[in-house]
């Protein structure tokens, strides 16, 4: 009875703050009401259909031993408290994908993303993470490729795994060119991250050599180094001397990440990788947990229009209408499918009792939508024209305050170019134009809120470098863990046809895959880099289309092995979301590849500029016919890779439907779980 | 109380960035393995360092 009472006030609560946020016009709304509305989403989400999914369309059993029992070895098999590995699943799924979409997507306003975030989470993204973390649980904590090939067949294991590497690729491409837009022509910036580099080297050799094992206390000195390093670049970036060594163009950034990269990868791991993972990982937490009790102290009003002009297309930080373009810009958050390679790798391995899985696969994704709620209240409590400013390509505002904050209020959004100057100023920046790719929005957002909280005016540009900081630090370290990750995938694919690529130690498959990754992504970055229209316009699109289509491809898989448990009555569940995610993903890829204008559509874009060639004009803000020419070439390419991302999901499609009619004429289950051998049998 | 949180919050740390319990790991060895070599802390923190970073089963999302 008293159970009711606490689920109805919370619905009430919920219903409550949603009809604040989305009935309120013409007055600003508090950023609390999206916390609580938020919140109370996911609790009751979590209560009725996560419940429902584990008791009815999976039917979780708490008697059957785990894979960290029947094969544990007290390694990579261990039973393991549901709390702590709710930690490190949520570690491992939160990346800089929940922050960066929701903040090129706050274009449209803060509604239409905050909207798409939670339903997406409640009926696609939780359902992926927990049915896949399920479905590889069931099966010895296999991979999604092995699980592909075990249900669905060798075929359609193959072209998973070559969608994977080609999502990887573009992936760190998308990331590096995150990074890149915020540290070119940032000393302060670009020192602070530097700084990294040695000090990992330091903690690397520390746990090494002096006291290994001791997380706690090197990532301890590691962060004071951290803090110092933020405190110092204030004066490398104020010295006439240091400066210019820090201040790097776009470009050369973008060969110095490529070189970084390969070297990276290459290097023992305890000396680089493993003591840069800590900072991030540990840094990462922090800061998400300081944004959150900063939101609920601050309690900042959101600035951003609930609904922008741009719902209809033509917005400026992207391209496209709503649908589909807004579910294909926010992919991590609502669902993304990147996670189901992590439901399907460690997390499985350490779960103690199958009742545990709903808490830790529904649960943690639940707890990554709501950073990518925090991330749009973080876009939303700035100054719209700010906004704007910061996000539009040079080729839209200019590179001035004066140009800008004119393009800016033609808009709609009324901003002064003193006003542009002041942000500025007050994160202690040169120019906050055009820095689009959301980690400097989100920064300057963060360091609002946190200043609020500490500091005030005088601390904002220390905020926001620690922003800064922490968005580059963990993304550099997935950029090095993902070109290794992704070196792996592509030895295990040409390991199909030369088996002797599979070994890990070899120089020569190590040093071929290193390159190949590395110039794939390389290739992408640098293209993303040099594009007159300033890149995250064009890659994002091409990577939220790619993580979508994983997840197609996992729910797929999911709906498959539902079939073949003879539960098709449920087998709804994830056949929606399977649904949604193909209208929404061929939508777009074909949009990309056949829309008449040139703004939306790759090809449509080429023929445009090719035409311009055969004119022999230049047109703005290309200077050259080189560059006319480069990006006739980038325009082809990316059309190249949307074409194959749809074959893959096409393909995978098709496979599935062969699997799943295959089951359905079947009078009994055939899936293949693994029960097992309990140790020592 | 204060002590059990500290200790999850200490362990689910440590899983995050690939170290798994040791403790767990020597149980396991005495439970089930009690004649074979055990790692000391040192090879177990390396072990697991290796397994998180060297490829396989790794990464992290975007």
């Amino acid at each position: 009875m008293r159970k009711a009472v606490v689920w109805g006030a919370i619905a009430v609560l919920g219903t409550w703050a949603l009809a604040m946020v989305a009935l309120a016009r013409g007055e600003t709304v508090n950023a609390v009401w999206v916390v609580i509305a938020a919140v109370c989403t996911y609790l009751i989400a979590y209560r009725c259909y996560g419940r429902f999914i584990a008791q009815r369309v999976v039917g979780l059993d708490p008697a059957r031993p785990t894979p960290a029992h029947t094969r544990a070895d007290g390694l990579d098999f261990v039973a393991t408290d549901r709390r702590v590995l709710f930690g490190h699943h949520f570690a491992a799924i939160a990346g800089a994908g929940p922050l960066v979409g929701p903040v090129l997507a706050a274009q449209m306003g803060y509604l239409p993303g905050m909207l798409w975030i939670l339903a997406g989470v409640v009926f696609a993204g939780a359902v992926q993470d927990f049915v896949i973390l399920f479905v590889s649980m069931r099966r010895e904590g296999r991979s999604l490729g092995e699980l592909v090939r075990l249900e669905m067949g060798t075929a359609a294991g193959v072209i998973a795994l070559f969608g994977t590497f080609l999502i990887m690729v573009i992936i760190l491409a998308v990331l590096a060119l995150i990074v890149v837009k915020a540290l070119a022509n940032s000393p302060w910036g670009l020192f602070t991250v530097a700084a990294t580099v040695p000090l990992a080297l330091l903690m690397g050799g520390y746990s090494r050599w002096v006291r290994p094992g001791r997380i706690g206390e090197v990532s301890l000195l590691g962060m004071v180094g951290l803090l110092l390093a933020i405190m110092f670049g204030r004066t490398v970036a104020d010295s006439a001397a240091l400066a210019p060594w820090f201040t790097v163009s776009a470009v050369q950034l973008c060969w110095i990440l490529v070189g970084y990269g390969a070297i990276a990868s290459l290097l023992p791991v305890w000396l680089l990788l493993a003591p840069r993972d800590y900072l991030s990982t540990f840094l990462k937490i922090g800061a998400i947990l300081a944004l959150a009790v900063g939101i609920v102290i601050v309690a900042p009003p959101l600035r951003m229009p609930a609904v922008t002009q741009f719902v209809h297309g033509g917005g400026p930080v992207w391209s496209g209408s709503l649908f589909p373009f807004l579910f294909i810009t926010i992919a991590c958050g609502a669902v993304s499918g990147f996670h189901a390679l992590i439901a399907s790798g460690t997390t499985p391995k350490l779960i103690a009792n199958e009742r545990d899985a709903l808490f830790i696969g529904y649960g943690a994704m639940l707890a990554e939508s709501m950073v990518a709620i925090m991330a749009l209240i973080g876009a939303s409590v700035i100054d719209p024209g700010v906004y704007f400013a910061m996000n539009s390509p040079a080729a839209v505002v200019g590179t001035d305050p004066a140009s800008a904050a004119r393009a800016v209020s033609a808009m709609g959004f009324a901003v002064t170019p003193a006003t542009i100057a002041a942000v500025a100023h007050d994160v202690g920046e040169q120019t906050v134009i055009s820095r689009a790719g959301g980690a400097p929005t989100l920064a300057v957002g963060m360091a609002q809120i946190f200043s609020q909280v500490i500091g005030g005016k005088a601390l904002m540009a220390f905020w926001y470098h620690f922003a800064i900081l922490f968005e580059a630090l963990f993304i550099l370290t997935a950029v090095d863990a993902g070109t290794r990750a992704c070196r792996f995938m592509l030895q295990d694919l040409i390991g199909l046809a030369v088996p002797s690529f599979r070994n890990a130690t070899g120089i020569v498959p190590a040093l071929v895959g290193t390159a190949s990754c590395v110039s794939a992504w390389g290739f992408i970055l640098y293209q993303g880099v040099t594009d007159p229209l300033g890149g995250v316009n064009t890659l994002w699109p091409l990577f939220g289309i790619s993580n979508q289509m994983l997840a197609a491809i996992a729910l797929t898989l999911a709906t498959v092995v539902l079939l073949r448990m003879k539960r098709q009555r449920y087998a709804w569940v994830t056949i929606l979301p399977t649904a949604w995610l193909l209208v929404c993903t061929l939508t777009a890829g074909l949009l990309k590849l056949v829309s008449s204008d040139p703004k939306v559509g790759f090809l449509a874009h080429a023929a445009r500029i090719g035409a311009a060639i055969a004119r022999g004009e230049v047109l703005a803000p290309a200077r050259s016919m080189a560059d006319m020419r480069a990006i006739v070439w980038n325009d082809r390419v990316d059309a190249g890779l949307t074409v194959l991302f749809v074959a893959v999901v096409v393909a995978m499609v098709l496979f599935g439907l062969r699997a799943g009619l295959g089951a359905l004429r079947a009078d009994r289950p055939t899936v293949h779980e693994l029960p097992g051998q309990a140790v020592g049998a | 109380m204060l002590r059990d949180m500290l200790a999850i919050v200490t362990a689910a740390s440590r899983l995050m960035v690939g170290q798994s319990s040791y403790r767990a790991y020597c149980d396991h060895m005495a439970a089930h393995h009690p004649d074979a070599p055990v790692m000391d802390e040192r090879a177990f923190f390396r072990s697991r360092q290796e397994a998180r970073y060297g490829g396989r089963g790794g990464g992290r999302c975007c």
